[in-house]
């Protein structure tokens, strides 16, 4: 036969195998392809092609084990399994970009599913490979060596700490500082999880100087870019306070707070988890963010936004208020509270409710200002509703219990604690007579008030048992008026009149 | 006898009321002494309480003053203590542990800077909203521009009018105006795209030249050879590569003379001891100012006319500011003579 006929030959199971490669690549984007894919035992077939003579044979392949690794866990585990990964990883040294691409692609997909996976990616030594593709010229490369050792590191504190050792921190940060957003959001992605373990790991990227470029990055236009720059600085800065203080001075304020206006909800959620972090520390943190103007911009971003995105923002005005009686007066002055009611009352869920009871809790128990700024919106009847109520979840039950009991003991603001003498528990009930023992013997109008509003006689009515707080209560009150009055509120009183009146003989003319 | 006994009767009679009348003249004289007496000693007495219980009085006097002074000082020192006392609580307390108007001012300038935040938020918020109008406008307008060019052949001339400019309407449709401004599009070959994802024709083409065995090059298809005669190609590339030729006006620059006498210049300044000028008269560098002579400086001194210029101008005249130049631009009438390609208008 001639050489151009047996060439041929060559040729056509060349051009077969493209085929294929390409076809089962393409297939694979589509889930419910891959089960079918999967039985026809797929994996076997195109473990071989990874080591075609072809190079482009070689990179389809690794995309199509990448895609089917990319859907479920069992096929990741079936690509470990099948001694694939030492292949990946050695050639990943030498080949050209796409396989690289490819191949830290297909790590990435692995990695992603559990820590036993991640963990067998860096035991066959892939953080290494990865790293020296963090160096490579092409973008695209670093992306996805990038995007692979974040998947790795957001397991767990042991696997973090195994990418840091690789050395992968400073390289990523230097792949911040390059002109392609992709690569940078991928970055900023990879050193948040990095970050979110563990002080020590936070400490390590703070030491390589990533918060400056971290904080450069805040003004970029890109929300997706944004998103991640924000929650790898609130990962950075949750730690300790040390950590949250060298991230306020890479001059994040005021900037963030024009985060908190972004169109994306996420960028907004991610700004006000930061700022929460940084809150929660220590009162001079938060008196830094009040002096900014933070807790206004942070009311106007719960005032816009819905659900979940609204609850580090809620959190934010807890953690500060919590601190002093000053920061919490800051931020009633800065019109919070209504808002925070109006989440109380409109948000659907249990947790998100909870958190806007505790803040308002620890607005309110300060000093009486406080407890009265807290009930002059109305809150506490809604508390209690949600207290007494049975659909409410155990936790924000305990909350609106504890939220209720600490302005009480701080409320002198009758009008707001009438409503309670009628359908509170005997538990709340016994605060709020205890705060109208101590308010009505210097109040005169307020006496007046309590009396033709028919508290007095509520309080006769109350039974209490002898001894206990509750009559002690109950007999202060009893002594700021009259005995005619307080026998005339008393219950049976009318009963009582009757039987005298039975029992009366007129003088006999 | 009888006489006797009678008036010793009678005289017994009367001795006893003689005897107690003078008993009681006796008394009464003796009582009247005493009592004289006693008033006597009462009044004595009276002198001399009268003058002891002064004297206690007095004393006694004496210690409620002293008593009611020092409680008047003590009142005084008090009032005065509390004033110091109120003052330095005050201050202390204001100072070291809480100060009320210190809050109310912090307090007002927290909701300041609230309000300020809050205006400078909705402006960022605004104008981000109006850039975004804008972006989208102008993809909307780039968009359009890019199908009118798409849609040139659709023009209307002047035989057939276009669909956008229909008789029947009075006047034509925006569609047509924009096709108007339109430049036609000249198809071009598609721009590859660098998408994010994985791309296998991209990368394909990248590698299609290492991934199949070498094959030998194709060879080419049989076509027509060109119409008409061609020029010599030896002639067509030298008139290709022909070298520059400037003009005159070109090849100079326009300032040489400047130039030329700078270089001059710079030539002499080179041989130069001395690079300071000589001044015209000893205390010039002194700054002192320079006098000069009466019959110069007068009005009725010398003409400038004469020793200045040598023209007669009046400026009233003139039609334009501007001088004449001192370099004309050359006309190249006669730069291009024989070096151009056509023979047109060249006498022969």
């Amino acid at each position: 036969m001639s050489q151009r006929q047996v060439l041929q030959v060559f040729e056509q199971y060349q051009k077969a195998r493209t085929q294929f490669v390409q076809m089962v690549a393409e297939l694979a984007t589509r889930p419910q392809n891959i089960e079918t894919l999967q039985n026809a035992g797929v994996m076997s077939l195109l473990r071989p092609l990874l080591l075609d003579v072809v190079p482009t044979i070689q990179q389809t392949a690794a995309l199509a084990l990448g895609r089917l690794a990319n859907y479920n866990g069992d096929l990741a585990e079936a690509v470990v399994k099948g001694d694939i990964l030492p292949q990946l990883v050695y050639s990943l040294a030498e080949q050209n970009r796409f396989y690289k691409k490819a191949a830290a692609f297909v790590l990435r997909a692995v990695g992603k599913h559990s820590p036993q996976l991640a963990q067998a990616i860096v035991d066959c030594g892939a953080l290494d490979t990865l790293v020296i593709c963090l160096e490579d010229f092409d973008p695209g490369v670093k992306e996805a060596a990038a995007w692979a050792l974040g998947y790795i590191a957001r397991h767990n504190a042991e696997l973090s700490q195994a990418v840091v050792d690789a050395g992968a921190v400073p390289l990523l940060v230097l792949c911040i500082q390059e002109p392609e957003i992709a690569l940078k959001r991928i970055a900023a992605s990879a050193l948040s999880d990095i970050s979110k373990h563990s002080p020590e790991l936070a400490q390590t990227v703070v030491d390589v100087g990533a918060i400056a470029h971290l904080a450069q990055m805040i003004l970029n236009p890109d929300s997706k870019l944004k998103r991640q720059v924000l929650s790898a600085l609130s990962q950075i800065a949750k730690h300790s306070v040390d950590l949250a203080e060298m991230v306020v001075e890479a001059e994040i304020f005021p900037v963030v707070l024009t985060c908190l206006k972004d169109k994306d909800d996420y960028v907004k959620k991610n700004a006000s988890t930061l700022i929460r972090e940084i809150a929660k520390h220590t009162p001079e943190l938060s008196q830094l963010i009040v002096n900014t103007g933070g807790v206004a911009a942070v009311t106007d971003c719960i005032g816009s936004c819905k659900g979940n995105i609204r609850l580090p923002g809620i959190m934010m005005l807890g953690y500060v208020a919590a601190h002093s009686e000053n920061l919490a007066m800051a931020v009633i002055v800065s019109k919070a509270v209504p808002q925070l009611s109006v989440c109380l009352s409109e948000e659907p869920e249990d947790h998100i409710k909870a958190a806007a009871a505790w803040a308002l809790g620890q607005i309110g128990r300060h000093t009486p200002e406080h407890a009265r700024a807290v009930a002059v919106t109305n809150t506490l009847p809604v508390l209690l509703s949600l207290y007494m109520s049975t659909e409410s979840s155990e936790d924000l039950q305990t909350k609106s219990k504890k939220a209720i009991k600490s302005i009480l003991q701080k409320c002198t603001y009758l009008p707001a604690l009438e409503p309670f003498l009628y359908d509170a528990p005997p538990n709340i009930l016994k605060h709020v007579v205890g705060q109208f023992s101590k308010v009505l013997p210097h109040d005169s109008k307020a006496r007046r008030l309590f009396v033709t509003s028919g508290g007095l006689k509520k309080v006769q009515e109350i039974k209490a048992g002898p001894g206990s707080l509750l009559q002690e209560y109950i007999n202060s009150i009893n002594s700021c008026y009259p005995e005619e009055i307080v026998r005339y509120y008393s219950p049976g009183y009318s009963d009582a009149l009757l039987q005298r009146v039975d029992s009366y003989q007129p003088l006999a003319n | 006898m009888g006489i006797l006994f009678q008036c010793r009767d009678a005289v017994d009679v009367f001795r006893k009321k003689e005897y107690d009348a003078a008993v009681k003249i006796q008394s009464w004289f003796r009582g009247c002494r005493i009592r004289a007496y006693l008033r006597y000693l009462h009044r004595v007495a009276t002198v001399i309480q009268k003058c002891w219980r002064g004297y206690l009085g007095r004393q006694h006097y004496q210690l409620i003053v002293k008593l009611e002074f020092c409680t008047m000082k003590m009142n005084l020192y008090n009032a005065m203590a509390v004033r110091i006392q109120k003052r330095w609580r005050g201050y202390r307390i204001r100072k070291y542990c809480f100060n009320y108007f210190y809050l109310k001012e912090y307090l007002k300038a927290v909701s300041e800077t609230n309000d300020a935040i809050r205006e400078a938020l909705e402006e960022f918020a605004e104008m981000k909203e109006r850039e975004e109008k804008k972006a989208d406008l102008e993809r909307e307008e780039k968009k359009r521009d890019y199908q009118a060019r798409k849609m040139h052949y659709l023009l209307s001339t002047k035989q057939i009018p276009g669909i956008y400019n229909s008789p029947f309407r009075k006047d034509p449709d925006p569609w047509e105006l924009r096709l108007q401004k339109a430049k036609p599009l000249i198809s071009q070959r598609p721009k590859v795209k660098q998408k994010r994802g994985v791309n296998i024709s991209n990368r394909l083409a990248c590698t299609s030249a290492r991934s199949l065995p070498q094959s030998e090059i194709l060879p080419p298809i049989d076509r027509k050879q060109c119409q008409g005669p061609f020029r010599d190609i030896t002639e067509v590339l030298e008139q290709r590569y022909k070298p520059l030729e400037p003009t005159l006006w070109m090849a100079e620059p326009i300032n040489e003379l400047k130039m030329a006498r700078e270089e001059l210049r710079k030539q002499e300044w080179m041989r130069n001891i001395n690079d300071n000028m000589f001044l015209p008269f000893s205390s010039y560098h002194k700054n002192k100012k320079y006098i000069p002579l009466m019959h110069s400086s007068s009005k009725y001194g010398p003409n400038s006319y004469g020793s200045q210029h040598f023209r007669d101008e009046n400026p009233k005249k003139w039609i334009c500011d501007k001088d004449f130049q001192t370099v004309l631009p050359s006309f190249d009438l006669f730069s291009k003579y024989g070096k151009l390609y056509s023979k047109a208008g060249q006498i022969i």
